[in-house]
Order: structure tokens, then C-alpha cells, then sequence
């Protein structure tokens, strides 16, 4: 068997993400045909099989990053267990062996033979080499600790800080085959080669999306002054008319009736009479906005998209359902255009679908306001001085205190649940 | 000093220079032929590298069609990235073993050949820590996307020269949210031809090659 490892392509890289595999495991491959392809920066390239074989075991999947020396997989040569000649890329242990480059061609192999015992594991520096012959070390005993088990000049130094007196190197113990790493503790015999302990952490790069979504939420955190103010509405007659509808809604327009485009309509409604929540700061002005578009923020696996639907306000239920269902499902498969997440001048954030009560959202700059909506529930309230069950739903309203004040922001709030209250809208 | 053929091809289309490319790549593998450093300019194409996610392309291929902009998926290094008119591409082929074994070295070395290049013309251009590519404040004016095989690099550089910019609205160049400059962006009005000759002299102090200019015969 031979160990194909991360290569180290440049002095200063330390490790090298798997990109493709080019061969699948069980696959017969030839010395020198292209086998993986791992990508450091902003450069792929294509490792090169360092022995002919079979691709027996394939130990790092795709888009995983690994430590230079890492073995990335393995290859059985032959088929009758007679070694084909794999032309290891380091010469032979001879002590005066140059200086070697870190990243031969083709991929380095740390070769585990069966019976013979091997050399340590990974290359060795030239001054490691110098101190073993000096201090008549047989490396194979040296345990090393340098990345991928790598003997460093520490571990030569400890190794003879431990043995004492240079003494002549023992009768060679026959090295440990990879494939028994994972031999019984109490068992004798030379110390295990180093194990790969499990990490208490794990390093991911975020993705681009996550970068920009983080960028952007610290920028608006920035920019405004957040104060969250928090309306109980009750939707019981917007319940009862969705109950009544959402069968031949569903049937008509193959989507489903949500409380989601009611809110829509009332936040339009409301927006047009308190037209600096669909404004922008512009410096030391004050920028309002004739249209207005609603930004509906749309979760993603991964992140976060808020689509906007144009002059919302001119839109009826249906159309308003419509354009959310058409934007979600759009944004979930990422095929929306750029226009169409650019140019909202007010947002609303649908938590309520996730369980969640109310929330206090953050600001999509330049936008100086945002609702959301939280989970609608039946819930015992006093009317009329009686008990009744309806279904209560709370807006929490975001607002920029630099341009927006609290009296005005509970105004606005007011308005939307007078809307929504008092529904009057018999055709959607 | 090791020589290094150079080949101003002018325009040619994205397909037709990496055939091109490819060619010279197996021969210089081969060792038949000496280092390569093809200059040129594609007509406006849009490809997306091995790493290269989908969001970063804004626009869908219908629409880059409709825009006259063709659509190429490519076997390097980075993300999706804008060549057309008036950007000098470079496509160095090198054998990193007769220069140095070091990927990262050979994209710094990119980067400083770009920098001197941009400041013969005036133009302050540095490194973004992290960010490969040659940026004039934090706008990207160069992008770099480099291939591998044996050692034997190919892909290479894109400077804008006189890019027109708005191209760059269909895509997150590179996935990053960054701006885009070009060389006329910031004042300059210096042609292909001449930051092409400027380039050469820089990339033979960097990499210390004897740059013989070739006529293109392909």
C-alpha cells in the first residue's frame, strides 16, 4: 500500500483544499495520471498518481481542507502484492541526501511497506538527518511531532535527552504498519505512531453570502439608531375570511393563502400615511421614497435574501401572495435577478413562520424600518370585559430613532393594526 | 537567463486561446518548447473557475446572451470573473521547477509584475491582505486564476485597461462584494499595446527570463 498525501505546494502553505477527485476508489490507476486536484489560493492544480494500482481507499472527501503531509488516500500497487516499482520521490535515506523540495512531482508518498521497516514518517530536514547521525539515532524510534508526524530537531533532542549517552542504536524494531494503527492500547512492543486526535474545534471559511450578510448587519448596526417598539394585534376576522378562502384560494392559484400579503396591504396602507418610514438618510438630508417597495426577507439554507416586491402598494392580496410566493421560491433556487434585491425602501421579516412570538429585527440599510411578524395564536383575551379566544398576532416595528420618533413609530403601528383589525376588504 | 517566448495575440476568442493554450502547456510539459507568456484580449465572456459558485454569477445565461456576453466554465483556481474588450489577459506558461516550487510565491510574483507594471502608469496599486488579485484602494483592477499540472502553470492574469465596467454588474467578481476599477477608471489613457510592452519588461525582472518576442503562428 502506498500513502498519498497533501502535497506542500509552496513554501509557506500549510495546508491544501481537496477539490475533485478524478479517480473513484476501486478505480486501476496508472504512474503519473492525473488522481485528485486540490486548489491553495487562487491556484488548482492536478496531483499526479505517484505509483500505478488501484485506488484502494479514498480517506478525504471533496471541498475538505487538510494539513500538508495529511495521507489523502491510498493505493494498493499491482495485484500479485509484488511492489511495482513506485519510484518513492525522496531518495533513499542516505544521510548526505541534498536538501530536498517540499513539494515533488508526483505526489509525495509515505511509503508503508509490509514486512520491512520503513523510514519515519513524512520527509526529514537535513539537520534532523545531521543530528540522527551524529547522535547515532535509528529515527524509526523518534516519535515525531511536526505536522502529519513529521520528526522536528525537538523530537531528536528529546529522544537523546532520554536515552542518555549516545549508545549504538538497538536492533532495529520492525515498524508499524499503517493499517494496525489501531492496535489495542496494552499492547507491547514500540510506542504507536502519532494518531490523529479528535479536533475540539473545526476552521470553515464562511461562504460569500454568509461575508456579505455579516458585513452588512454590523454596517446597519452602525448607521442606525435600532429601538424596537412591539403592537398585539388581533387577525381573528382575517383568520376567519382565510379559513373561509384558503381551499378555492389554494385550487385557483395553486399557492396558499398566509397571513403574510395582509400584512403586506396594511403596511402599504400605513406607509402612505406616514411616509418617512419609507425613507432614507442622505447625509444631512432626509430622502423619501414615492414608491414603495417592499422588501420580504426570504431564509435560505444558509443565509438570508431579501427580494422586494415593486410598488407594493398597488397590489391587491392575490398579487401580493402571488409576488411572495413567486420571489420565495425564486430566491430559494437562486434564480432571481439582480434587480429584484435591489431598490426596497421598506422591509418585512416573517418570523412568526419559524414559532417565533416577536423578534427585534435589524435594519436593511439604507431602509430606516422594518417589520416583522410574529406567530399568530389563538389566545384567551378580555373583551368587552368578557373572556374570548382569538388569534393574536404581535408587529414588531424596527425603527431608525435618527429620522423616526417612538410617538411616530407607535403611530404607524396603530395604523397597520387598524388595518388589519378592521379588514373590510371583501374581495382579496 | 532562462528565455521565455512572448506572443501578443490581440483579440481571440476565449475558446480559441485556451486550445492555444493547451497546446503549448503539453509541449512545455514535454520540455519542447521554453517558458510562455501569452498576451491577448478576449471578446466579452464571463467564466466561472473550479471553485466558482453560482450566486456570484448575477445574471443567468440568457441573460449574458442577450448582453453579447458568452458563458465558459474554466479549470483554475478562483471564482467567476469578466474578460472583454480592453483588458490585457496574460497567460503565462511556466515550469515552476526551473523557477520555484512555491504556487504561492508564483501568484505573488503575479501581483508584483501587475504593481510595477500599473506604476509605471502612474497608478498606486497594491496587494489586499487575503484577497489575491491587485487592488487600487480596495477596487480590484487585476484579478489572478492560476491552473497546475506537473508544475506547468497556465490561466493567468486580467488587467483592465480600458474595461468597460459595466460588465461587471452580472457577476461578484472573484465572490467578492468589492468594486472594480480600471487603468481609465482612474485617468489613465494608456492602450493594450503599450501596457502590454510595459508588462513584459516587468515580468522579466520578476521572474528573470530573457523575454524573446515571438511572431503568433498558431
Amino acid at each position: 500500500m502506498i500513502d498519498v498525501v497533501m502535497p506542500q505546494m509552496g513554501e509557506s502553505i500549510v495546508e491544501g483544499t481537496l477539490t475533485k477527485w478524478l479517480k473513484q476508489p476501486g478505480a486501476r490507476v496508472n504512474r503519473d495520471e492525473p488522481l485528485f486536484e486540490i486548489s491553495t489560493d487562487k491556484v488548482d492544480s492536478e496531483i499526479p498518481a505517484p505509483a500505478a494500482g488501484v485506488l484502494a481507499e479514498v480517506l478525504v472527501e471533496e471541498g475538505k481542507t487538510v494539513a500538508i503531509n495529511t495521507v489523502v488516500c491510498r493505493i494498493r500497487e499491482g495485484a500479485d502484492g509484488q511492489a511495482v516499482a513506485a519510484a518513492p520521490s525522496r531518495p533513499a535515506s542516505a544521510p548526505a541526501a541534498p536538501p530536498q523540495p517540499a513539494a515533488p512531482t508526483p505526489a509525495p508518498v509515505r511509503e508503508v511497506a509490509d514486512e520491512e521497516p520503513a523510514e519515519s514518517a513524512g520527509p526529514l530536514s537535513p539537520l534532523v538527518r545531521r543530528l540522527a547521525r551524529e547522535h547515532n539515532i535509528d529515527l524509526r524510534q523518534v516519535q515525531g511531532t511536526g505536522a502529519g508526524g513529521r520528526i522536528t530537531r525537538q523530537d531528536v533532542e528529546a529522544h537523546v535527552a532520554s536515552r542518555g549517552a549516545p549508545v549504538m542504536a538497538p536492533a532495529p524494531i520492525p515498524a508499524m504498519p499503517a493499517h494496525v494503527a489501531a492496535m489495542p492500547v496494552e499492547a507491547p512492543g514500540p510506542p504507536p505512531p502519532p494518531r490523529a486526535e479528535q479536533p475540539k474545534t473545526r476552521l470553515e471559511p464562511m461562504s460569500v453570502m454568509r461575508t456579505r450578510i455579516a458585513e452588512h448587519m454590523i454596517l446597519s448596526r452602525r448607521t442606525s439608531a435600532h429601538v424596537t417598539t412591539v403592537h398585539k394585534v388581533d387577525l381573528t376576522a382575517i383568520a376567519r375570511l382565510r379559513e373561509r378562502l384558503k381551499g378555492e384560494f389554494q385550487a385557483r392559484y395553486g399557492y396558499s393563502l398566509t397571513y403574510l400579503p395582509f400584512v403586506c396591504r396594511a403596511a402599504g396602507e400605513a406607509l402612505r400615511a406616514f411616509p418617512i418610514l419609507n425613507a432614507s438618510v442622505e447625509g444631512a438630508n432626509i430622502l423619501y421614497h414615492n414608491e414603495i417597495n417592499l422588501g420580504i426577507a426570504v431564509a435560505l439554507d444558509n443565509g438570508l435574501i431579501v427580494p422586494v416586491i415593486r410598488n407594493a402598494d398597488e397590489r391587491n392580496v392575490v398579487g401580493l401572495q402571488r409576488a411572495i410566493a413567486d420571489l420565495a421560491s425564486r430566491a430559494r433556487s437562486r434564480h432571481l435577478k439582480p434587480d429584484e434585491v435591489t431598490g426596497g425602501t421598506f422591509s418585512i421579516t416573517n418570523f412568526g413562520s419559524f414559532g417565533s412570538v416577536f423578534a427585534t429585527p435589524i435594519i436593511n440599510q439604507p431602509q430606516v424600518a422594518i417589520l416583522g411578524v410574529g406567530s399568530v395564536e389563538k389566545t384567551p383575551v378580555v373583551v368587552d370585559d368578557a373572556i374570548a379566544i382569538r388569534s393574536i398576532c404581535y408587529l414588531a416595528l424596527t425603527f431608525d430613532h435618527r429620522l423616526i420618533d417612538g410617538a411616530l413609530a407607535d403611530r404607524f403601528c396603530g395604523k397597520v393594526k387598524s388595518v388589519l383589525e378592521n379588514w373590510s376588504e371583501q374581495v382579496l | 537567463m532562462p528565455s521565455c517566448e512572448v506572443r501578443y495575440m490581440g483579440r481571440i476568442e476565449y475558446d480559441r486561446a485556451r486550445a492555444f493554450e493547451q497546446a503549448l502547456v503539453e509541449q512545455r510539459k514535454q520540455g519542447s518548447i521554453p517558458d510562455q507568456l501569452l498576451l491577448l484580449e478576449h471578446p466579452p465572456v464571463v467564466t466561472m473557475g473550479r471553485n466558482g459558485r453560482r450566486e456570484n454569477l448575477l445574471a443567468d445565461e440568457q441573460m449574458l446572451a442577450r448582453a453579447g456576453v458568452d458563458f465558459h466554465h474554466a479549470d483554475r483556481g478562483g471564482d467567476v470573473t469578466f474578460h472583454g474588450h480592453g483588458q490585457l489577459v496574460g497567460y503565462p506558461i511556466l515550469d515552476l521547477r526551473e523557477w520555484k516550487r512555491d504556487v504561492v510565491a508564483y501568484v505573488r510574483a503575479l501581483e508584483e509584475v501587475l504593481i510595477g507594471t500599473l506604476g509605471a502608469f502612474g497608478i498606486a496599486a497594491g496587494r489586499l491582505h487575503g484577497s489575491t488579485g491587485v487592488w487600487v484602494g480596495d477596487a480590484k483592477i487585476a484579478a489572478i486564476g492560476v491552473h497546475l499540472s506537473r508544475w506547468v502553470t497556465s490561466h493567468g492574469f486580467a488587467l483592465n485597461v480600458h474595461t468597460d465596467l459595466q460588465y461587471f454588474r452580472y457577476i461578484v467578481p472573484c465572490g467578492l462584494p468589492r468594486p472594480v476599477t480600471s487603468m481609465q477608471a482612474l485617468g489613465s489613457r494608456a492602450r493594450l499595446e503599450e501596457v502590454a510592452g510595459v508588462l513584459v519588461e516587468h515580468f522579466r525582472e520578476v521572474f528573470g527570463r530573457r523575454m524573446a518576442w515571438r511572431e503568433n503562428n498558431d
